[in-house]
Order: C-alpha cells, then structure tokens, then sequence
C-alpha cells in the first residue's frame, strides 16, 4: 500500500513536468504545423541556466526559474525570427531537417561551451529536502515543481481560451490565411506560439535541474518522452499534453518498479499503440 | 475611395492579371463579374495585400496600399469576406465576431458593434454560445458577413458570398447586402449571380481572363449585349 501510493504520487508529479515539457512541443506543433526536434534542446538550456546561476552567482534555483524563461522565450523568438520562418514555404523535409540542425547546432554548442561532464545542482533550499506525508514521502523540489507545472498551465490555458491574444493565436492554428485577413499578425503569432514553447520548457528545465543530472545530451531522452506525450494527448492540444503527460509519468515510474531497465520502453510501447489504434491521440482533433 | 491602377498579378511567375484597374466610390456598390478564374478573386485578394502586385498601384483614400501589409489596410478599414466564407469552424460564433474586429482596440466600440450585427442578424445572437462549424451554411454566410462588420469597415469586400447558397437564401442575402448599402456601407462585391448583382449594383466591372475589358452602371451592363451573351446566355 506504501509503496503503490509512493508510486502514484510520484508518477503524478513526473507527469507535471513531462506535462510542461510537452505543451510547448504541442502548441508550436497546433499553431504552425511544425515539429520543433530541437525541443528538448532548450530545455537542456534551462537546466544549465538553473546549473550555472547555481553554481556560480549562488543563486538559489528558485530563482533561476523566471531567468530560464525569460531566456527559453528569447530562444524560441529568435529561432523563429532567424531560422523557422526561413524554412516554412519550404518543403515539408526541409522543415524536418531545419529544426533537426537546430537540435544538433544547440546540442554541440553544449558540449562545446560545458564539456560533455555530468554536472548537477548542489545547493538550494530544495535540493536534497523530503516532506514526509503519511505514507508518503517526497523530495520538497519535485512538489514544488509539480505546484509550478500547475501555476504555468493554468496562466498558459487562460491566456489562450480567455484572452484576445490567444483567440488570435488559435484563429491562427486553425486557418492562418483567414486569421491574416482579420488582420491578425500571423507572423507574430507564430513567434509567440515559439516564445511561449521555449519559455515553457526551459522553465521546466530549471525545475528538472533540481532533482536530474544535466548533460549536453540529456534534451535527446526527454524529446522522446515530449514526443510520446504529444502523440498521446493529441498534437495541439494543450489539455491533451497535460492529461497525456501524467499519464506517461505514471506508467514511467510503475513499470520502472517492476522492470527498471525498461522504464522508458514502456512509454514507447504506448506511444506505438496510439499511433497504431488512435492516430489522433486522446484530446486531438 | 479605392483606386486600382492597371494592377498586374503572378503566381508562381504564371500571370493571374494582366492588367484590371477599378475605382469604388464612397457609399457606393460595386460589383465585379466575370467567369471562374478571370481573375475577381486574385483582384480582392491584391487589395487586401494577400498577394502583391508585379506592378500597377492601389491608392485607397489617397494613400497607396499596393504592398502594404494586410494587418495595416484592415486597420485602415479596409475588410475582405473571403470565398468560401473561413469560418474558424471550432470556434463559437462569438468568437468569430470577436475575431472579426481584432485590429479594434476599444473594447466599447467592439461591444457597440457586436450587439449591432446581433442586431443585423439576430440568429447569430441565438446561437452565440456554438462552434461556427455546427451553423448551417446560410448562417455560416451570415457570421462571415457578420465578422466582416465588425470593425465598421469603410470598404466591404464580399468574395462569391452566394457560392453554395440554395436560391431562397441567395435571395435573402442580396436583401442583406442592399441593406447594408443603405446603411452607408461601401461594398465591392464578387459574384456569379450576374443578373441579381448587377441589380443591386450602381456600377460594375467586367472581367475576362486578367483585365477589366468593360464597365458601367448596373443596369447598364445588365442591358449590355456583352453580360447578356456571356453571362446571361440571352
């Protein structure tokens, strides 16, 4: 019974941030009809942003989180401005191989400026903390991360169903032509849609630093799962990539109990049956 | 108001107008005929700056728009309907008014304007709170139409608002537009319905294959042997 509530707990609080780590992924994805391979490079950027603040300046990673979005959101912008819209008229495999070089050019950039060394967040007021709950007992950071996932779904859900912003970006996922005449700044959306990806998963990046080693290829993993979950959830769909990321975090942490060495299999045998037997995912369209 | 000067349109490098030139004056209604791809649509279509001219200019109010962007002619006034109406299907129909007036940003005036159309068509209203793809097409006409008011356009351009309209609602909906003439709207209009068009019209456009080949006031044309052998097959 411990141990089932141990797991439970903690593949929903997994899943939060697989969760976050898929939105961006979706959103770019529902607005423009791109997969952004280098997804998960920006959010090995966060989690050195969160490293490095930590390790040098002494800053709590706390504070880091607002600094790596507010990078991720830069990051996503001038990928747009310099590179994506270059390859949209292009195409489809261009567009493939366009964020594809983005992933590698980020990724080596990584190894370059930081060594291929695995390094870590040390110190925080987090790092290395557990609340004990009952049965449960949990790291302090990965609560916390679960309560920020939450607080950033929620700002990103509202902007998009409730503000004028947002009803311009989904007329601009659902018929950009159409949105132009309305006068929408298609263009503007589409970086925004990119500004809000990167800035959702580089936050998540710092969140992940807390409690998971950071490398120059640890974005190529979490990719996948981001992959999977997108899959899962249905592509564009935000509420999708919420319910379809605690599920992945579920099914991640109970069958690493029983098998270990085939936690991440799993996944993909899930991702397989989607594919295979509900293309459209659980919430797409 | 609207000035097109000689205006000439490549796709791909393959020429959709050779030369078209028309003029819209304030309050009037303006019809553009001609047979499938002769080139109303692409002509709409410059105007709003959805595709750019090779050369020629667009001078609305004495300014020119020939490459401007599309979101500055729609703050300018300036609105296209376009063919096949594009309702954001999954959106409700609110929603789509709203959209319509997104370069608008007093949202007293957005308010003022939405209760107007509501008033224009109160099935709209109606049905407010459902997703645009759910109306018939009749009310999907409407809601384009609607959306298309919503920022009290100086120019209304209506892109083959007819196209897959059964009779009884084609009807109603050159009603509609005559309505909105006598409101003060400016209207340059795109239709296959010529007889019914040119009815309504004060002057119309003719073209063929890329150019502007004839024009003249509605009833005019309408008694003209070039529209009564072309398009009225008399």
């Amino acid at each position: 019974m411990e141990l089932t509530a141990q797991l439970l707990v903690y593949g929903v609080l997994m899943g939060l941030i697989f969760a976050l780590i898929a939105l961006g992924l979706s959103l770019i994805f529902g607005v423009m009809n791109i997969v952004n391979f280098a997804h998960g490079e920006f959010l090995m950027m966060g989690m050195y942003i969160a490293y490095l603040l930590s390790t040098f300046l002494h800053l709590d990673p706390l504070i880091s989180l607002p600094i790596a979005a507010g990078a991720g959101y830069l990051l996503g912008i001038g990928s747009y401005h310099i590179l994506i819209h270059r390859i949209l008229r292009g195409p489809m495999v261009a567009q493939l191989f366009g964020t594809f070089g983005l992933m590698l050019f980020l990724r080596y950039l990584a190894m370059y400026i930081f060594t291929p060394d695995v390094r870590s967040v040390k110190q925080g007021i987090l790092v290395g903390k557990t609340l004990s709950m009952g049965w449960v007992n949990v790291d302090a950071s990965k609560i916390f991360s679960a309560g920020v996932c939450l607080l950033a779904f929620a700002a990103i859900y509202w902007m998009i169903y409730r503000t004028k912003l947002g009803r311009g970006l989904r007329a601009t996922s659902i018929d950009a032509e159409a949105a132009k005449y309305m006068g929408i700044d298609t263009k503007g959306m589409n970086a925004l849609a990119w500004g809000i990806g990167g800035a959702t998963v580089a936050l998540a990046g710092a969140l992940l630093a807390h409690f998971y080693y950071v490398t120059p290829t640890v974005g190529m993993l979490f990719t996948l799962i981001a992959f999977a979950t997108v899959a899962l959830g249905g592509f564009g769909s935000i509420l999708g990539a919420f319910v379809a990321g605690i599920i992945i975090g579920l099914i991640m942490v109970i069958s690493g109990q029983l098998v270990s060495e085939l936690k991440f299999s799993f996944i993909y045998v899930v991702y397989f049956l989607v594919v295979v037997f509900r293309p459209r995912g659980l919430f797409g369209w | 108001m609207l000035k097109v000067d000689r205006i000439q349109v490549h796709y791909e490098g393959i020429p959709a107008l050779h030369e078209v030139s028309l003029e819209v004056n304030q309050g009037e209604l303006v019809v553009m005929v001609g047979a499938n791809g002769s080139g109303k649509s692409t002509t709409l279509k410059a105007i709003i700056g959805g595709v750019t001219p090779v050369s020629g200019t667009i001078l609305f109010n004495e300014r020119e728009i020939t490459r401007e962007e599309t979101a500055k002619i729609v703050r300018m006034g300036v609105v296209y309907v376009p063919e096949s109406r594009r309702i954001f299907g999954p959106l409700t129909v609110e929603e789509n008014l709203l959209l319509g007036a997104f370069t608008s940003d007093s949202e007293k005036e957005v308010r003022e304007h939405l209760e107007h159309v509501y008033q224009l068509f109160p099935r709209l209203k109606e049905r407010h709170k459902q997703r645009g793809e759910t109306l018939s097409g009749g009310e999907q006409q409407m809601l384009a139409i609607g959306r298309g008011l919503m920022i009290r356009p100086k120019l209304l351009m209506l892109d083959e608002p007819s196209l897959g309209l059964m009779p009884k609602l084609v009807t109603e909906l050159f009603k509609t537009i005559s309505l909105l003439k006598e409101e003060g709207y400016t209207i340059l209009l795109v239709e296959q319905n010529v007889r019914e068009a040119l009815e309504i019209a004060d002057r119309g456009y003719i073209l063929q294959t890329g150019r502007t080949i004839h024009s003249g006031k509605g009833v005019e044309l309408l008694q003209s042997d070039i529209v009564k052998k072309a398009f009225l097959g008399l």
